[in-house]
């Protein structure tokens, strides 16, 4: 062989090599089926957990999302304050520049239908005088539906010299958010402390995988291996374990959403909305796969180091 | 081709592995080295394939000072020192085609020029017709010679043997003994530790012994001093 033509095939070599070891490292966790599978099961495990709890708080993000851009105010008139004027009222808020629609509702007809729908009839008809006010719901446009600017026509309203009370029933959307936000925080922390977890699983495995071919590696060393030459297998064998375990996790999440999809299309049924559970979204799953291939070639690359230098042939 | 200037070795606890050495082996030469159990031969062998480093003196080894060798350096020095062993130190998990590859595969050949150069080596130990056994179902003196084929297969200009026929029976150390001389031959320099003095005496090449961790005897200064 030339020179030249030696130094083309070096590139060719080298990929070679490198789909060498890869395969045959893939090929002994095959080889070790049942051993093999626990460990990526664990990573997997391990790894559905913070993933799962993501996809879940994404989902309910979307939910309270449209509740916060459906919310309308509530405008709770005076006592004294007639039918017709607030009739004229109504009126008036129809043509303000942020208002979408204005509901009127009866205190005559409110009081009819609370007669109705609570089963209280007769406790009603012996009071004297209807204790339920005039209401009018409003509906800001789709521009205005932002919390803070429904809040904004909230306030605006409150200074109407009719309004008694003006409720935007917001709270409790806020608080859920507010939750959602701690409990994503939480997913954050559990996801670090679950990737140090897969990073020990990993560790170890290789650990005893180094002690087990403690023989081979000194053989090696003695007919001039280098250390990357020695390293190269049990990285693979580690990114393997993470690729796998990202794979299984991929898995339960997706094996939970479908179980966990029916009985939630139910609720949903049940507060009129259809709501669809998204699954996984593909940025979800690259950045679970890539990162749990890294937690795996990170974990075995801290076991070579501290473990594989103390071997040498005597 | 190999140098020891003033060279010791202590092994850790005190033992005195190689006490002074002072030694000269030119290239193509095939040199046997004996000495009584624990007279230090393992040990001057280690100190040259770097399995050990000496703890005084210089040790030079193909043009290079070993004693300043970095650790990281030890690989590419290896490669080019041959190693035979007494207890063949095979891999058990391979075929004996994989196991006498190692030594290319390690320093990263082609796929077709490693199988060229196995084949050539196996076929220089008479194997040829064994490369997809197992070793564990090879004789004690195939498995030997597989290690001999391991050993030659990247052509190093150097060959160490530990007690190459510590297990064979005297046909078949001859037997390895004239295929070492065949790699002499062709310009392979060689240093086997033996035991078997009877074997030594037959080959008629120079020998090196030790007693106690020191040089006792060269039949080539002896041979000198004759002259
Ligand atoms: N790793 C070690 N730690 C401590 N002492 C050692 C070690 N290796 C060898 N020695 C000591 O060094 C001395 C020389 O040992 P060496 O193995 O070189 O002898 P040898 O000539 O090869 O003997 P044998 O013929 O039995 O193989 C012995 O006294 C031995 O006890
Ligand atoms: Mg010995």
């Amino acid at each position: 062989m030339s020179l030249k033509s030696r130094l083309l095939s070096m590139p060719g070599i080298w990929l070679q090599r490198h789909a060498q070891v890869a395969l045959s490292s893939l090929g002994r966790l095959v080889g070790n089926r049942l051993s093999s599978l626990m460990t990526c099961a664990v990573i997997g495990i391990a790894l559905a957990l913070p993933v799962g709890l993501h996809v879940m708080l994404s989902n309910l993000n979307t939910i309270s999302g449209g509740w916060e851009s459906g919310a309308s105010i509530s405008l709770f008139l005076d006592q004294n304050i007639s039918n017709d004027k607030a009739r004229s009222l109504a009126e008036t808020l129809r043509q303000h520049t942020r208002i979408e629609t204005v509901e009127l509702i009866n205190r005559e007809t409110a009081l009819e239908e609370f007669q109705r729908l609570s089963g209280y009839a007769d406790a009603l008809q012996a009071l004297d005088s209807n204790p339920l006010p005039n209401l009018l719901v409003i509906q800001p446009k789709v521009e205005y539906t932002t919390a803070e600017t429904a809040e904004k026509l909230a306030q605006e309203l409150r200074l109407l010299p009719e309004a008694d009370i003006v409720q935007l029933d917001l709270q409790w959307v806020r608080r859920l958010q507010a939750i959602t936000v701690i409990a994503q925080r939480a997913v954050v922390v559990l996801a670090a402390l679950l990737s140090m977890a897969v990073l020990l699983i990993v560790g170890n495995t290789i650990r005893l995988e180094i002690q087990n071919r403690r023989t081979e590696i000194e053989i090696t060393k003695l007919i001039g291996a280098t250390n990357a030459f020695i390293r190269r297998p049990f990285l693979y064998t580690g990114f393997w374990y993470g690729l796998f375990g990202g794979l299984i996790a991929w898995f339960l999440v997706a094996l939970s959403l479908i179980l966990l999809s029916g009985p939630i299309a139910k609720l949903a049924q049940l507060y009129q909305s259809s709501f669809d559970l998204s699954s996984l979204d593909p940025i979800t799953v690259l950045v679970l796969l890539s990162g749990s291939a890294l937690l795996g070639l990170t974990g075995s690359w801290l076991a070579v180091g501290r473990h594989l230098s103390a071997i040498e042939p005597s | 081709m190999i140098h020891f200037d003033n060279v010791s070795k202590r092994y850790p606890g005190g033992h005195t592995g190689l006490s002074n050495i002072n030694l000269r082996i030119d290239a193509e030469e095939m040199v046997f080295l004996t000495g009584h159990s624990g007279a230090g031969k393992s040990t001057l062998l280690k100190l040259i394939g770097l399995l050990e480093r000496s703890s005084g003196g210089q040790v030079h080894v193909n043009g290079r000072n070993l004693t300043r060798l970095k650790n990281r350096q030890i690989p590419y020095h290896r490669r080019e020192v041959g190693m035979i062993f007494q207890d063949h130190r095979l891999l058990h998990d391979r075929t004996v085609f994989d196991n006498v590859a190692l030594p290319l595969v390690v320093s990263g050949l082609g796929h077709k020029e490693i199988g060229r150069r196995v084949r050539a080596a196996l076929d220089k130990v008479g194997l040829l017709h064994k490369e997809k056994s197992a070793p564990i179902t090879l004789s004690g003196g195939e498995q030997q010679r597989v290690g001999i084929a391991r050993a030659v297969v990247s052509k190093p200009p150097l060959v160490l043997a530990d007690e190459p026929t510590g297990n064979l029976d005297p046909e078949l150390s001859k037997e390895i003994m004239e295929l070492f001389s065949q790699f002499n031959k062709v310009g392979v320099t060689l240093l086997i530790a033996t035991h078997d003095l009877a074997l030594v005496s037959s080959m008629n090449r120079r020998i090196l012994t030790l007693a106690n961790g020191a040089l006792s005897h060269d039949t080539k200064t002896e041979y000198r001093d004759v002259t």
